[in-house]
């Protein structure tokens, strides 16, 4: 009996720093977040208490509900795309060796570890409409210049390409480990039953990395739905409603409308939608291609 | 014949994957050379790949004239002190949970694990309100301790700290070793290159943070470099040069940290990830 609550006191010295910190800093906050919910408190200071008011309101705020569509509609060009060229660009790099091999990683995945800014800045200037290298393409391909990030069509779009730009190295490396898993036998000996490329890919590679395609989709469209720091900044002077996405819905009514209670009401909404999505995604992929 | 025609065709695929390679890393290298361009020549139409006059001007000018070198300092000190306590707390965390036997023990496994599902970003509205009803709004320690919450890193050490041969803990225990001495002297040093990892990742996140730091730090004196770059002001006329000239100076410690540790780096990434490497 004297051994056990010594354990336990040494255990309790081992995890006392993060418990808490768990505590005030994500437990604590959780359920005063919830809390608010069912105030009209502003951003600072204390607020009445008003039910499901917020809930209700937020049912019926077309600029809510746009935040939810301009999520969606991010989250399905970047989450699929990212997925899909993130295993070709692996499927590449892993055919290479050596000093080239090194130099296609480096350039697929050195964006990845840019700050947020950086990446703003970059394709700010990629894309300038007076100045910008990348207006000639447009200008090539779709024949006029497009000052992208202020367009209503264009907007989305580039900006889903520039956070593929950017993230993909990530997916990159996930899928080269687990690549290098797959037993190069398998290639040898359907080979010699002459096997082409697309039968290799087709019926070898995809199914055996499917569980690493799995991760990444879970990994991505969560990480998606939380989009806000590129899509903030990359339209920052423009017309910002038409892209504005959840988290930056969060930021407009409790930072710049002084709203926390109904921030935090939509705060909550996306933890919601997080833990729907992703038990219905964990669901879905948990069945394997044939 | 059939061996020709394969050959040609991976050597066409190789031709493709080093155009797109190219592609991909153009505009690094373009923001990069930009900066050594005068403002004049920036705004010159045409795709020229070498600045005809070559000048740091562009630099002398950003680190003259904006708070740059604060900026520099207030992101070593946070990005290093969320380095620390992140790795520090999950160690003794994670160890606690892989070689303990106490009560609640469970209850915390699946606690760290449950909080996977709590978005950061939905915090902030309570995020911030705690952090000035401390009055941490634009100080170092306000923009440090919302970053704390790293749960992953208890499990990447939980998962080592499980591997580690059993054999190691029970001579220590003959010998009289008590459960710091293990951790301290077995444990961790067993594990350094684990450690390494994640605390150069956790490094980088740190610098490259965005949303929290935008929100605490709204004074000039107490933003981070992530930050502090988005905000000068383009008051007058194109000037890419010194906006991109800033740039590069944030990204220059996380692309050094990674050039060195490249292989710590996508080790750690894979960590995270759940993928053990």
């Amino acid at each position: 009996m004297h051994t056990k609550s010594r354990d336990n006191w040494v255990a309790a010295a081992f995890v006392a720093p993060f418990v808490i910190a768990y505590l005030v800093l994500f437990l604590y906050p959780t359920v005063r977040m919830v809390i608010l919910t069912f105030t009209d408190a502003p951003l600072i200071g204390a607020g009445k208490w008003i039910g499901f008011k917020n809930y209700q309101r937020l049912f019926n705020d077309k600029a809510y509900i746009s935040a939810v569509w301009n999520t969606g509609y991010f989250v399905l060009l970047t989450v699929i795309p990212n997925t899909l060229l993130g295993l070709v660009f692996a499927m590449m790099v892993n055919r290479q060796k050596g000093y080239v091999q090194s130099f296609i990683l480096a350039a697929f995945f050195l964006p990845y570890i840019l700050p947020v800014s950086v990446v703003y800045r970059i394709w700010e200037w990629m894309m300038d409409y007076q100045f910008g290298i990348a207006q000639y393409a447009l200008d090539a391909f779709y024949g006029e210049r497009v000052a992208v990030f202020r367009n209503k069509v264009w907007a989305m779009p580039m900006m889903a390409f520039v956070t593929i730009w950017w993230t993909i190295g990530f997916n990159v490396l996930l899928f080269i480990a687990g690549l290098r898993n797959i037993s190069q036998d398998m290639y040898d000996a359907s080979a010699l039953d002459g096997a082409k490329r697309w039968k290799q890919f087709r019926y070898i590679t995809w199914p055996l990395i499917w569980p690493v395609t799995a991760l990444v989709l879970t990994i991505q469209l969560i990480l998606q739905l939380k989009i806000f720091d590129q899509i903030y900044l990359l339209t920052l002077g423009g017309n910002v409603n038409n892209t504005m996405v959840l988290v930056q819905y969060i930021y407009k009514q409790a930072f710049q409308l002084n709203k926390g209670g109904y921030g935090a009401t939509v705060a909550f909404s996306l933890f919601a939608i997080i833990v729907v999505v992703s038990v219905l995604q964990y669901q879905a992929l948990r069945a394997r291609p044939r | 014949m059939n061996l020709l025609r394969i050959d040609f065709a991976g050597r066409l695929i190789t031709l493709v994957t080093l155009a797109i390679a190219i592609v991909w890393a153009f505009p690094l290298y373009w923001a990069v050379i930009t900066t050594l361009k005068p403002e004049f020549e920036v705004a010159q139409p045409g795709l020229n790949l070498l600045p005809k006059t070559w000048t740091l001007g562009a630099y002398t000018h950003v680190l003259t004239t904006t708070k740059i070198g604060q900026w520099y300092v207030n992101s070593v000190v946070v990005a290093v002190a969320v380095t620390v306590l992140v790795v520090m707390m999950g160690a003794l965390c994670g160890y606690a949970l892989s070689q303990l036997r106490f009560r609640g023990r469970t209850a915390l496994w699946f606690t760290v694990l449950a909080s996977f599902m709590v978005p950061i970003q939905a915090l902030i509205v309570t995020h911030f309100v705690l952090m000035s009803q401390f009055g941490l709004i634009n100080s170092w320690l306000g923009i440090v301790l919302p970053q704390l919450i790293v749960p992953v890193v208890v499990i990447v050490y939980k998962q080592f700290f499980d591997s580690v041969p059993k054999d190691f803990r029970e001579a220590a225990r003959v010998d009289g070793a008590n459960e710091f001495d293990i951790f301290f002297r077995i444990y961790l040093p067993m594990n350094w290159g684990v450690t390494t990892a994640l605390a150069i990742i956790t490094f980088i996140g740190a610098w490259n943070a965005f949303l929290w730091p935008f929100l605490v730090s709204t004074a000039d004196d107490t933003m981070t470099v992530t930050v502090g770059i988005t905000m000068v002001k383009e008051n007058f006329g194109v000037q890419y040069a010194r906006n991109l000239a800033a740039a590069v100076l944030a990204a220059l410690p996380v692309a050094i940290a990674y050039l060195v540790f490249q292989r710590r780096v996508t080790q750690a990434i894979m960590l995270s990830a759940g993928i053990k490497g």
